[in-house]
């Protein structure tokens, strides 16, 4: 230890200045998200040799470890409410955490589950989420193998917190990252986008709207397992979770330091969340996913990572390409052949006035 | 017929650019009066495939927008107290006031709910008898009917602890002030399709009549937003001005009788500060004295707080259309979408933020 500043590992905390508190967007997975993670987080946990762990950003951190290479992730979830159209709190737990994993490269080995309960919350709830927990486990062939219980003074939180973390063996001699994707790769995405966020929102509190949109939230080791057998050159992956598609496009251009170009129409998107984002005011590209994977691969094997996401679900479709240009931004060709810009979101959307 | 993809149809745009195109033969400055029309242009680079000789300036139709700073700073007085449930529609709440707004209010403690409907704040304030319930009545014409609704309802049901913060503008007396002013540009207009569909179009032909200028009713996917703007262009190639409706699967003539009488029994016009512009008489509605006691200015008396807005922003300018976002000094430095100036880059109808999201490239060639 010395006395002396650490300008190496100094991070301008400036961004964090302009709000003295935690405000709801720094969980957003947005803008201020990200800048709590680089500003504040980063610099406190990074030691030396953490740091260039840490500082992958990936949904996993990759380690070394006596020849394998173990993938490893954590995640929370306060959802709310509990339960939503096609799922609960509890297969999103651990659907969420073996996607990490699974986008990761690496194939899940096992499960934590810590539960912070809230005084008073009912035990048939509680039951009902625990066996969806490990109806998805074993759906995803992956053991839950620790945990932990805590509870809080009622009133001190919503029922039930999840966390949940994971651990993976990511396949040898695979390389995936922002470091793999290059000019001219394609970008598919391996299914309907946009229903997970809109099946939440049909339900939440003051703002319930009748719809039969259920979440798309699924374990997708499989698929992409089957993806990395084919033999195509996958250069990255990542489940567009919170922030959607347009924040994961966002972050990769960022951190690969490319330009994206996707094209709107390609992008599907059912009829009925569609619907449900245009008299909400909502983007869907913003809106989020829960059993989606965004995979950047060769141009020459699109084609065949096209084919092997569409055993899987018919709308997986190629949504646009890695470019020179615009570096760090994504854009987007619209339905009437006019450009935008797709920009990362602030925090969550909120609905529009009309 | 859906109603998803069928005004934003590829090949019918093409030959509506095409006609607009073919029909061109002089400058022309149009003016979409709605933050609605206003996103559906930038979102869908509509103004990019338009001849270069028609230039669309962005109207102050965005109700974010246009709410003054001291309304806002009411709200953020009223939200703060601890005996008050505050409801508003999504998009205001990221607005800032001169110090604070809703979303740290809402980090320390206070109660603010998103509503998607105003009469759920009606509900709430019946579910919460021992809270202030307080809606911010944001919005022109076309929220108002729901927002009367609410102080009918309450005075109906005897639900004494809803209260309304009313910040109404009203679209016509805002296309007088633009056409009054001594620098306007604006040679024809897009009305708001939706404020018609509540309004009817009879209070536009005065307009039309005193200006000599073309004003068509326009709705807001790109087919409709190109078809307001083919009408436009014709009607000024052609030397008319006439009122005319392009939106005729929502706006009658007549507009929505029912909407209209239940807006005339709970408001009256008044003056209206508008944001970025000043005050604009008789552009506004509040609540009329019957029901006064239930206009939350006066029962949480928070009148007497009075802002000044920043001297930075020229957010006045760019809602008269008198400069584009991009050529404002602040923008995209002092001013973005997480450090707002001014209101129009705070909502995403707003055209500074809608410049910011959706055209951070031409800025930075």
């Amino acid at each position: 230890m010395t006395d002396r500043p650490d300008l190496e590992n100094w991070t301008c905390p400036l961004p964090l200045r302009d709000q003295t508190a935690i405000v709801m967007g720094h969980g957003g997975g947005g803008r201020l998200s990200g800048e709590l993670v680089r500003h504040l987080f980063l610099p406190s946990f990074g030691g030396a040799e953490l740091s260039s762990v840490l500082e992958q950003l990936g949904d996993a951190a990759v380690l070394d470890a006596g020849g394998n290479r173990l993938a490893f992730t954590t995640d929370s979830y306060v959802v709310r409410p509990r339960f939503f159209p096609g799922g609960n709190v509890g297969d999103l737990a651990v659907n969420g955490t073996v996607n990490d994993l699974a986008v990761s490269g690496a194939e899940p080995l096992a499960l934590s589950v810590g539960l912070i309960l809230e005084e008073g919350m009912p035990l048939d709830e509680l039951g009902v989420i625990t066996e969806t927990m490990g109806r998805a486990a074993r759906a995803a062939g992956v053991s839950i193998v620790t945990g932990d219980t805590k509870v809080v003074d009622a009133g001190h939180g919503d029922g039930v917190y999840i966390n949940t973390a994971g651990i993976g063996v990511v396949r040898p001699g695979l390389e995936l990252g922002p470091g793999q994707v290059r000019p001219g790769d394609r970008i598919l995405v391996s299914g309907p986008v946009a229903a997970h966020g809109i099946a939440v929102m049909s339900v939440r509190d003051g703002l319930e709207f009748g719809s039969d949109i259920v979440t798309d939230s699924q374990p997708l080791n499989g698929v992409v397992g089957r993806l990395l057998d084919s033999g195509a050159q996958v250069s990255m992956m990542r489940d567009p979770t919170r922030g959607g598609v347009a924040a994961t496009l966002n972050e990769i251009a960022a951190s690969a330091d490319v330009g994206i170009q996707i094209v709107e129409s390609a992008v599907p998107v059912p009829d009925d969340v569609r619907a449900a984002c245009a008299f909400l005011g909502l983007d869907p590209l913003l809106v989020a996913n829960e059993g989606r994977v965004v995979v950047f691969v060769r141009a020459d094997d699109a084609d065949l990572a096209l084919d092997v996401l569409r055993q899987e679900n018919p709308a997986a479709a190629i949504i646009g390409e890695v470019v020179e240009e615009h570096p760090g931004v994504v854009v987007a060709k619209t339905g009437i052949g006019g450009t935008r810009v797709v920009d990362l979101p602030l925090a969550e959307q909120l609905p529009r006035i009309c | 017929m859906k109603y998803l993809d069928e005004f934003g149809d590829a090949e019918l745009a093409k030959r509506l650019l095409d006609d607009i195109a073919a029909s061109t033969t002089s400058r022309w400055a149009l003016m979409e009066v709605c933050g609605g029309q206003t996103h559906t242009i930038i979102r869908n680079g509509i103004d990019q495939l338009l001849p270069d000789s028609i230039e669309l300036i962005h109207g102050p139709g965005c109700p974010v927008c246009v709410t003054p700073l001291e309304t806002i700073d009411r709200a953020l007085a009223i939200a703060a107290r601890p005996d008050v449930i505050f409801c508003s529609f999504g998009d205001m709440i990221r607005v800032p006031g001169s110090t604070d707004d809703l979303f740290r209010i809402k980090s320390r403690g206070g109660d603010i709910r998103i509503v998607y409907s105003p009469l759920d704040a009606v509900r709430i304030a019946q579910q919460n008898p021992d809270k202030q319930v307080v809606f911010f009545g944001v919005g022109f014409e076309t929220t108002a009917p729901a927002n009367a609704m609410t102080v009918k309802l309450a005075k109906q049901q005897g639900i004494t602890n809803f209260s309304l913060l009313v910040s109404h503008v009203l679209v016509p007396p805002a296309i007088r002030a633009i056409m009054d002013s001594p620098t306007r540009r604006v040679q024809g207009f897009l009305a708001a399709g939706h404020v018609c569909t509540v309004m009817g179009l009879s209070e536009y032909e005065p307009l039309v009549e005193e200006y000599q200028v073309p004003i068509v009713a326009t709705g807001f996917e790109p087919l409709d937003v190109l078809e307001g703007i083919r009408r436009v262009v014709l009607q000024l190639e052609a030397g008319q001005a006439q009122l005319d409706n392009a939106y005729p699967r929502a706006v009658q003539p007549q507009g929505n009788p029912v909407a209209q009488q239940v807006v005339g029994e709970v408001f009256e016009t008044c003056d209206r500060q508008w944001r970025g512009i000043g005050m604009i008489p008789q552009s506004g509605w509040r609540l009329n004295a019957h029901y006064a006691d239930y206009d939350a200015e006066k029962r949480f008396e928070v009148l007497d707080i009075t802002t000044m807005e920043s001297p930075l922003c020229r957010s006045g300018e760019v809602l008269q259309g008198l400069i584009k976002p991009n050529q404002c000094a602040a923008f995209g430095k002092e001013c973005t979408p997480r450090t707002p100036l001014g209101a129009p880059m705070v909502s995403s109808e707003g055209a500074c933020a809608a410049y910011y999201q959706f055209r951070r490239l031409e800025v930075s060639v």
